[in-house]
């Protein structure tokens, strides 16, 4: 079973990500189906507990804006470490959608990106696999404060002297 | 000058031990090449043509006399004896070992220093006018709203993997620009509404590069309290809309052209009514807090006296530097020193660490122990008293900071281009001091009056050839080097970019091309026109067939 960290924690990853290209049926498991995939199939999906949508970096969360109450994990693809796009949408999910539920950073996820990404609303990170995801935990803690305000903290430092 | 608190300190501290593990794993191959140069960008560290290149941020170019001896001890220990003031405020080491970089951090958090942020796709140092806090017509000091926004832009979650890199510049001044606001992403002008509020005129999109374009204003008014707000939300329509595909169409500008001005402006606009009223809107205790830190310095009464007007009379020398070198300040009987790096011989911008000791001692002893660092990479010391300036003017002289040609043809902006840079397609440094040694005649320097003329090696326009009367940028023909010119740029509040004369040429001819254009300019000025009011006059055909005119 893959590993995952979430709410700071590693924890078994019971979560299979369906591919961008995926046709058919899904299996019963929980999953994290592609935008695409969900907007086509959004009213038979909409009786299941256990799907989720994954986002690429082009594809902004006002696509999935009417869903998010019910959605369990909504998850952010990074194609690429330094494509930053998804730092927006997670804090977009969490302040102008409110969304409550899991956040999830997947693709070229590594511990460098990890202190950023909780403070932009993400509290579930899928460690690249070819990474150690115990020395990866550390790059949560690597500030113990910061300037602005964030999803971690709505209220800037200045207002908390 | 702004002073860290605990809270400061102990944040640049955990970069540092940040930044050590980093380096830590990227020797040990847990980090590949690819990955530590996103990390190591964002911490200034390049890896160049010779060696790696260390980039230091000086905070709107604010410098202690303890800094600058920090900087010249540590050119001593890592590197090989000086350092390099660039066009942005900021100071480079060009030689040190990457290995050895996490222990000058260390070295430079003692001081308050440090490489945040100072490359890398997000937001870098924040600058503004070098002569903030001590010019007789600003609106207010600038200085504390650079620091406002370089605290809010430091370890910022959401940008700091934007497509490009992004630059701020702050002007508060009416009259001038010596900040380049309108050629930044964004450019902020301090103004003052009919009620006599704070607030900003907001322009976005300028910068050079291979796409050189002005700044368009998209909002007339911001009060001074949504500053940070609105900033924000400038930013996340350029992280989710900026170009990723192709890195020389992912600045800013590109996406404000091709959206126009107007929608992009609307587009921030909607983000912003999200945001505006949340904690993240600035306080006046806040802006206050940070003001405090730029109080005025205990300034003492100077009393007049006939010896700085005897000493004046008496000296040309002397004369000429006062009148070229020194500004007026807003406090009587202080004078505004400009110490120009531009001598002849000397790259542009560069110092020699017995030299930075030099400037520091000076700060010391005349100028409340701070220098700032100009765009044009010059020192300023900015509280000299009237009566000093004989001493500081003989002691600059030694050093050979005293070279009057501030603003003249041969104060040239220039890049380090291919002696030290790898993006570099031309050398520039040798082509700065050809031009610097053909016109090394005062008198005449000073009767063609004020020209900009700067020097880039490469489309990447650090030398910010675009915006100099007279532009030089070097280029590459099948593995040769050649010089391309413009005219006709200009930095300041009438800012435009310089078009291009025509074909380029070979790097010895440069000196004579200047020449030609130059006597072009003599023989058309009336009484009172600089260079670029010539030219805007009489346009750029005169100048092009002087240049290109057959030999007879």
């Amino acid at each position: 079973m893959p590993k995952l960290i979430k709410d700071s924690q590693i924890v078994e990853d019971n979560w299979l990500i369906i591919d961008a290209d995926f046709e058919g049926d899904l299996p019963e498991q929980e999953v994290i189906v592609p935008l695409a995939y969900w907007t086509e199939n959004r009213d038979a999906l909409a009786s299941r507990s256990n799907v989720g949508v994954w986002l690429d970096s082009h594809q902004e969360p006002s696509a999935i804006a009417s869903d998010v109450k019910s959605l369990p994990v909504i998850a952010i693809n990074f194609p690429k470490f330094a494509d930053g796009r998804g730092y927006s949408y997670a804090r977009l999910l969490r302040e102008r959608f409110n969304y409550e539920g899991e956040i999830r950073a997947i693709g070229d996820v590594l511990q460098d990106q990890l202190f950023y990404m909780k403070r932009c609303g993400f509290n579930a990170f899928a460690v690249r696999a070819d990474r150690d995801i115990e020395q990866a935990l550390n790059g949560l803690s690597d500030f113990s404060n910061s300037y602005q305000a964030g999803c971690d903290n709505p209220i800037p430092q200045f207002r908390r002297r | 000058m702004y002073k860290y608190d605990d809270y400061d300190r102990n944040l640049v501290l955990e970069r540092v031990k940040q930044f050590r593990g980093q380096t830590d794993r990227f020797f040990s191959g847990d980090l590949s090449e690819d990955e530590f140069l996103a990390l190591r960008l964002q911490n200034g560290l390049y890896v160049q043509r010779l060696a790696p290149m260390l980039r230091v941020a000086i905070p709107y170019g604010m410098l202690s006399s303890v800094q600058l001896r920090t900087l010249a001890d540590l050119s001593r220990t890592y590197d090989k004896g000086y350092v390099h003031f660039t066009t942005r405020q900021n100071v480079q080491f060009n030689w040190p070992q990457i290995k050895d970089v996490p222990d000058m951090l260390q070295a430079l958090s003692d001081v308050e220093m440090h490489a945040i942020q100072t490359s890398g796709n997000c937001i870098r140092n924040t600058t503004t006018d070098q002569f903030a806090g001590v010019i007789n017509d600003e609106v207010t000091d600038p200085r504390p709203y650079c620091e406002i926004i370089r605290q809010w832009s430091t370890f910022h979650p959401e940008f700091a993997y934007l497509p490009r890199k992004f630059k701020i510049a702050v002007n508060a001044c009416p009259t001038e620009d010596r900040a380049a606001i309108k050629v930044h992403d964004i450019g902020l002008e301090i103004v003052q509404n009919e009620q006599g509020e704070t607030g900003f005129r907001v322009f976005v999109g300028g910068g050079l590069g291979r796409t050189p374009l002005l700044g368009s204003a998209i909002r007339e008014f911001l009060p001074e309290k949504d500053l940070l707000t609105y900033l924000e939300a400038i930013i996340r329509v350029y992280n989710q809309h900026g170009r990723r595909d192709n890195k020389y169409k992912a600045r800013i500008k590109i996406l404000v052209k091709a959206l126009t001005p107007e929608v992009f402006a609307q587009k921030v606009e909607d983000e912003w009514q999200h945001i505006k009223d949340s904690p993240a809107q600035l306080t006046n205790e806040e802006i206050d807090r940070v003001k405090g830190f730029f109080d005025a310095p205990n300034y003492d009464t100077v009393e007049s006296t006939t010896s700085f007007e005897e000493q004046v009379a008496s000296n040309k020398a002397f004369a000429n530097w006062v009148k070229r070198n020194t500004n007026e300040h807003k406090v009587a009987g202080y004078s505004i020193v400009t110490l120009t790096l531009k001598k002849t011989g000397i790259p542009p911008g560069d110092v020699s660490d017995d030299k930075l000791e030099l400037i520091a001692d000076l700060a010391d002893q005349y100028s409340f122990g701070e220098v700032r660092i100009a765009h044009d990479q010059n020192i300023v010391l900015a509280d000299v008293k009237q009566t000093d300036l004989f001493d500081v003017w003989k002691k600059a002289q030694a050093a050979g900071f005293a070279t009057p040609n501030l603003n003249m043809l041969t104060d040239i902006i220039c890049c380090p281009g291919g002696d030290f840079c790898a993006l570099a397609n031309a050398k520039s440094i040798p082509i700065a001091e050809q031009i610097q040694t053909r016109f090394d005649n005062l008198d005449y320097l000073y009767d063609l009056g004020e020209i900009e003329l700067n020097i880039s090696g490469c489309m990447n326009a650090c030398g910010h050839h675009h915006i100099g009367n007279i532009g030089i940028l070097g280029v590459d023909k099948k593995g040769e080097e050649f010089y391309q010119v413009s005219l006709g740029g200009c930095s300041g509040l009438d800012a435009s970019i310089g078009k291009i004369l025509g074909p380029s040429f070979a790097r010895e001819q440069m000196a004579d091309i200047v020449e030609k254009i130059i006597n072009v300019y003599i023989e058309n000025r009336t009484d009172e026109e600089l260079f670029l009011d010539t030219y805007r006059r009489i346009g750029m055909t005169p100048f092009k067939e002087r240049v290109y005119a057959k030999a007879h």
